[in-house]
């Protein structure tokens, strides 16, 4: 594999329980890019990453640059209410002890946060503790399913901005999913619009034309760019 | 003391800690109501070990575990919830019992009898608690994270079924104890009821569990206790016990 690819997918095809969810797609990504993917729901975005993640069985080729380490950030983690739990203690079920410390500062808490009961979180900072769960280990890639907009609860940082700046303090690559067009034009490198099959690929300024939109999502697009003025 | 009831407070206090252990699991995986119906699976095995004269214990956990097994099994294939699965075949193995035991085995069938407990059993009885015990420290903190997101738990790469199928199976061992001691319809308070009390004092998971295992083994002492003192039956005695922390625990709500 070239130098700088750290994920080469060609010709993927996904299909779960008969039904076919992912057609022939095949995009590149480099190290240290930002890569969004695109799309309505229902596309397929999350289907991709878990495939990426090896959870999906898939025809085709995903091949990782070797020795390349993963974390994963999920769509949707239900809150941890049925069991006592503090932070720290939710980190260390992914096996390692060592790294809270520092993972916990890495998205903008203080060290004693640690002792904090995971239950009683709001979003905005769950969400955040989600993301320093999936930089224990060191990861070299972030697969990013639908990352919340408009929550920020420090009131200085949003989730994206904080996506920006492990990006830069880690040299993370980061793929992204997300159905937020805004997000596209200020946070990414490079987008790939998904609906089933590839609709579109290249940097958001090439490729996010109206007819591409409307292409990607019908009636929809409307709403977003109405979203997206204000 | 006489020895015999010295064996059976120290068995007891083995059984207390793994149920409250295994309990601490099942309250956060939402699966407490399980243990119910996966206890009156194990009827018709006590029910054929008191006909053929064997060991309740063991006659339970060999039908707990083609039923377990069964269980895992169905789910996977008809994609049906746990519960579902569970509460089918926990009617038929319910019917089964009642129509081969007389009224007085039912009676030792659904609420246990610890008065017959010898050094023999006691010392298999603790030995097993203690393999459970440390079947269950490996995979706890995956069946906690399994409990807590799938998606997470995938992402590392843990094997579910694998560790569903080992989480049954403690549920197994741990009831065919249980199912002995306080009987096939208490059984699942004996692990719900400790987790439910820790749950109500504790702030972080050491407590949570620590605490599970604790009032476990005191409600059995208890329990036990009372028996030797009132001559009542030893199951529901201890299953009140349980119930009495888990009031006071209530009271101490954090």
């Amino acid at each position: 594999m070239e130098n700088d690819i750290v994920l080469k997918v060609k010709n993927l095809n996904v299909e779960l329980e008969g039904e076919r969810i992912l057609e022939n797609l095949s995009f590149e990504v480099k190290r240290g890019e930002v890569l969004t993917i695109l799309g309505p729901n229902g596309a397929g975005k999350t289907v991709l990453l878990k495939t990426l993640l090896g959870i999906f069985p898939y025809k085709g080729k995903i091949e990782w640059e070797s020795g390349v380490k993963i974390g994963y950030v999920p769509q949707r983690v239900p809150f941890v209410k049925d069991v006592p739990m503090n932070i720290e203690e939710f980190f260390t079920l992914k096996g390692i002890k060592r790294e809270t410390k520092e993972v916990i500062k890495l998205v903008g808490f203080d060290e004693n946060f640690l002792k904090k009961n995971i239950g009683e979180l709001s979003s905005g900072q769950y969400q955040r503790i989600l993301v320093a769960w999936a930089l224990i280990g060191n990861p070299d890639v972030l697969l990013f399913d639908e990352p919340t907009t408009g929550i920020d609860i420090t009131g200085e940082e949003t989730i994206y901005q904080l996506l920006e700046r492990l990006k830069n303090e880690k040299k993370l690559t980061i793929i992204l999913v997300t159905h937020d067009l805004s997000v596209v034009y200020k946070f990414s490198d490079r987008v790939i619009c998904l609906n089933k099959c590839p609709v579109c690929q290249g940097t958001p300024k090439e490729v996010l034309s109206p007819e591409i939109l409307s292409k990607l999502y019908g009636q929809e697009v409307k709403f977003y760019e109405h979203h997206h003025q204000h | 003391m006489e020895i015999q009831f010295l064996i059976i407070l120290i068995t007891v206090i083995f059984i207390g800690a793994i149920a409250g252990y295994l309990g601490s699991l099942m309250l956060s995986r939402k699966m407490t109501i399980v243990v119910d119906p996966l206890s009156h699976l194990a009827l018709p095995g006590v029910a054929l070990a008191l006909i053929f004269g064997k060991d309740i214990s063991l006659g339970a956990f060999l039908f707990l575990f083609i039923g377990t097994i069964l269980i895992w099994f169905l789910e996977s294939k008809t994609k049906l919830p746990t519960e579902t699965v569970i509460a089918i075949l926990f009617s038929a193995s319910l019917a089964i019992t009642f129509l081969f035991l007389s009224e007085h085995e039912i009676e030792e069938a659904l609420i246990g009898d610890i008065s017959k407990i010898g050094f023999f059993e006691g010392v298999i009885t603790i030995l097993i608690c203690s393999g459970v015990f440390f079947l269950l420290q490996k995979i706890y903190s995956k069946l906690l994270l399994i409990s807590v997101s799938e998606d997470l738990a995938k992402a590392e790469g843990i094997n579910l079924k694998k560790y569903q199928f080992l989480y049954l199976l403690s549920i197994s061992a741990v009831v065919a104890l249980g199912v002995k001691f306080v009987g096939g319809l208490l059984v699942a308070g004996l692990t719900a009821l400790p987790a439910a009390a820790s749950k109500n004092l504790s702030k972080n998971l050491k407590e949570y569990y620590l605490g599970s295992i604790i009032f476990g083994i005191l409600s059995c002492l208890l329990g036990s206790l009372l028996f030797k003192v009132t001559h009542l039956p030893a199951g529901p005695l201890i299953i009140l016990a349980s119930a009495l922390f888990f009031l006071i625990s209530l009271i101490f709500k954090r």
